[in-house]
């Protein structure tokens, strides 16, 4: 099987309930994901990290849903791109 | 030659060669673009200024471009107007309309791509891109057919035919995503990351946002070199409203207006308010929400520029006011009614944000007021059709007498 490493830049935004749950930790551990955290911030109500994940590309794929699923919202390190 | 310096990660203070690059590299954050402003302070002044073209580039130098390279449109220096009308209803004695509906393809966004569509042909691109609900697809494809560049925009497939066509018109490839927004977001990130293409609103983004700074100088000289005491700006990403106070004191910091004392206020709709909310709570830190409103062009979700928005807010002594979805209509009537002027739905949440700020007093009465109106209302006729309503007849005077006897006592008893 061929393997494509990839990079993707992220951020996760975490609701007040999962702030305190260790996600990122699990991400890696679950999938063979290397997590690089470059900047964050948590707070009572809510908290976001921007990250950068280094993996198989479908390997990163399974471990963004498995976040998702999880309640974390993901998205793109630039914030939304559509513009009106 | 461009005055620019650098660019420069708003986050950490990195600083990168002038490149189509737009995250730094060790945070992830955001660049922007740096200028040498002791090189723009020996040459520009008030006057360079007056005797330069009626557009944006009367102030080139203050943008990321060499004026030779501007991929000119005739963008900008669109209409400053006395508000009188409006500004009775409203109780505000100083108001002024910035009219930006009247750009060459209807919006402020020509002031963006202007610049976006100049740098990208200067850093050889032959591929002009963007991920869109409209406005921008429409700029972009306009100026993407008058660079002679292959022009690509990509939207979700359910996006109201007007707009598709006013993109289509110019020869553009429209690429109609089957998905939501979020997964067009997604989709154009990687295409960013991966071909030689130039996504203005992606990897030309720190120059594209520079563009928005027009908006600031040419409201402060019509206003004959001063401030307005208080703005009132749309808000989608932040982009604008941020640029704007960027631009006001830029200006202030170069001699050209006295002071930069505006208070700037931001309208967003009250379906995708997450700066406004941010603002109530008190936190810089946006909230992504899912859009459901009505101001499709102000749809962001996860505004990019959200926590600068809040400091702008902060630095500025201003405010966030979000527009019932039910009064963006009324807004845009208001305007239309008293001042002539056509807005799209995103000048209808500016109206209405206008109306709101003005009653609570964040407004004061004599404050010498601008409020931003970004894009026109032939863009969103759908939203304002069910108020227009026409007398039918026939050709004979009799009938239209008749027919307009019924019209008066159907609008008196409606008004009873
Ligand atoms: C008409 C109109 N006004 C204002 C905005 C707000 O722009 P920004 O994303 O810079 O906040 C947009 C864009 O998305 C728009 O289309
Ligand atoms: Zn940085």
């Amino acid at each position: 099987m061929v393997r494509v490493m990839a990079r993707r830049r992220v951020r996760f935004t975490f609701p007040e309930q999962l702030i305190t749950e260790p996600l990122i930790y699990n991400l890696g551990r679950k999938f063979e994901i290397v997590t690089n955290i470059r900047r964050a911030n948590v707070q009572e109500r809510v908290g976001w990290v921007v990250l950068e994940l280094e993996g198989d590309e479908d390997e990163i794929e399974r471990g963004l849903e498995w976040m998702i699923a999880a309640g974390v919202r993901v998205d793109p390190i630039t914030g939304d791109l559509i513009e009106g | 030659m461009s005055n620019v310096k650098s660019l420069r990660c708003r986050e950490c203070g990195s600083e990168y060669p002038v490149e189509p690059q737009y995250v730094c590299d060790f945070c992830f954050g955001p660049l922007e673009v740096c200028y040498d402003y002791d090189a723009v302070a020996r040459d520009i002044s008030r006057e360079r200024i007056t005797k330069g073209p009626l557009t944006m580039w009367r102030y080139h130098d203050l943008l990321p471009v060499d004026a030779e390279m501007a991929l000119d449109m005739q963008t900008g220096f669109t209409p400053l107007v006395r508000a009188k009308n409006l500004g009775r209803l409203l109780g505000l004695n100083n108001l002024y309309i910035k009219n930006d509906s009247v750009n060459p393809t209807f919006s402020f966004k020509d002031r963006v791509v202007s610049v976006a569509s100049a740098k990208a042909l200067e850093f050889e691109f032959d591929t002009l891109a963007c991920a869109s609900t409209g406005n921008l697809a429409g700029s972009v494809s306009a100026h993407g057919a008058k660079a002679g560049m292959n022009t690509m925009v990509f939207f979700p497939s359910d996006l109201e035919r007007g707009k598709i066509l006013g993109a289509g018109i110019y020869g553009a490839t429209l690429v109609a995503v089957d998905g939501t927004y979020d997964q067009v977001n997604r989709l154009c990130s990687e295409l960013a990351d991966n071909h030689r293409w130039a996504f203005v609103n992606i990897n030309m983004r720190p120059f594209y946002s520079e563009g928005s700074k027009t908006l600031a100088y040419e409201v402060a000289e019509q206003l004959g070199w001063r401030a307005p005491d208080a703005v009132v700006v749309p808000g989608a990403s932040g982009s604008l409203f941020t640029k704007i106070w960027k631009g006001l004191n830029e200006l202030k910091d170069l001699s050209l207006i006295e002071t930069a004392h505006t208070k700037m206020h931001i309208a967003q709709a009250e379906g995708c308010s997450p700066i406004v909310t941010a603002y109530d709570e008190d936190t810089p830190h946006v909230r992504p929400v899912t859009p459901d409103t009505i101001a499709k062009s102000l749809a962001i979700g996860n505004p990019a520029d959200g926590f600068y928005s809040i400091k702008t807010i902060e630095n500025s002594g201003g405010s966030a006011v979000a527009a019932p979805e039910e009064e963006v209509v009324e807004g845009i009537q208001l305007l239309a009614e008293t001042e002539g002027i056509f807005t799209e739905t995103a000048g209808g949440v500016v109206i209405s944000g206008l109306r709101k700020l003005a009653k609570s007093g964040k407004i004061q009465p004599d404050d010498l007021t601008v409020a931003y109106i970004t894009g026109n209302g032939l863009k969103t006729q759908e939203v304002v059709e069910p108020v227009v309503d026409p007398v039918f007849t026939t050709p004979a005077y009799e009938d239209f007498m008749t027919n307009m006897a019924a019209r008066k006592e159907r609008n008196g008893a409606s008004h009873g």
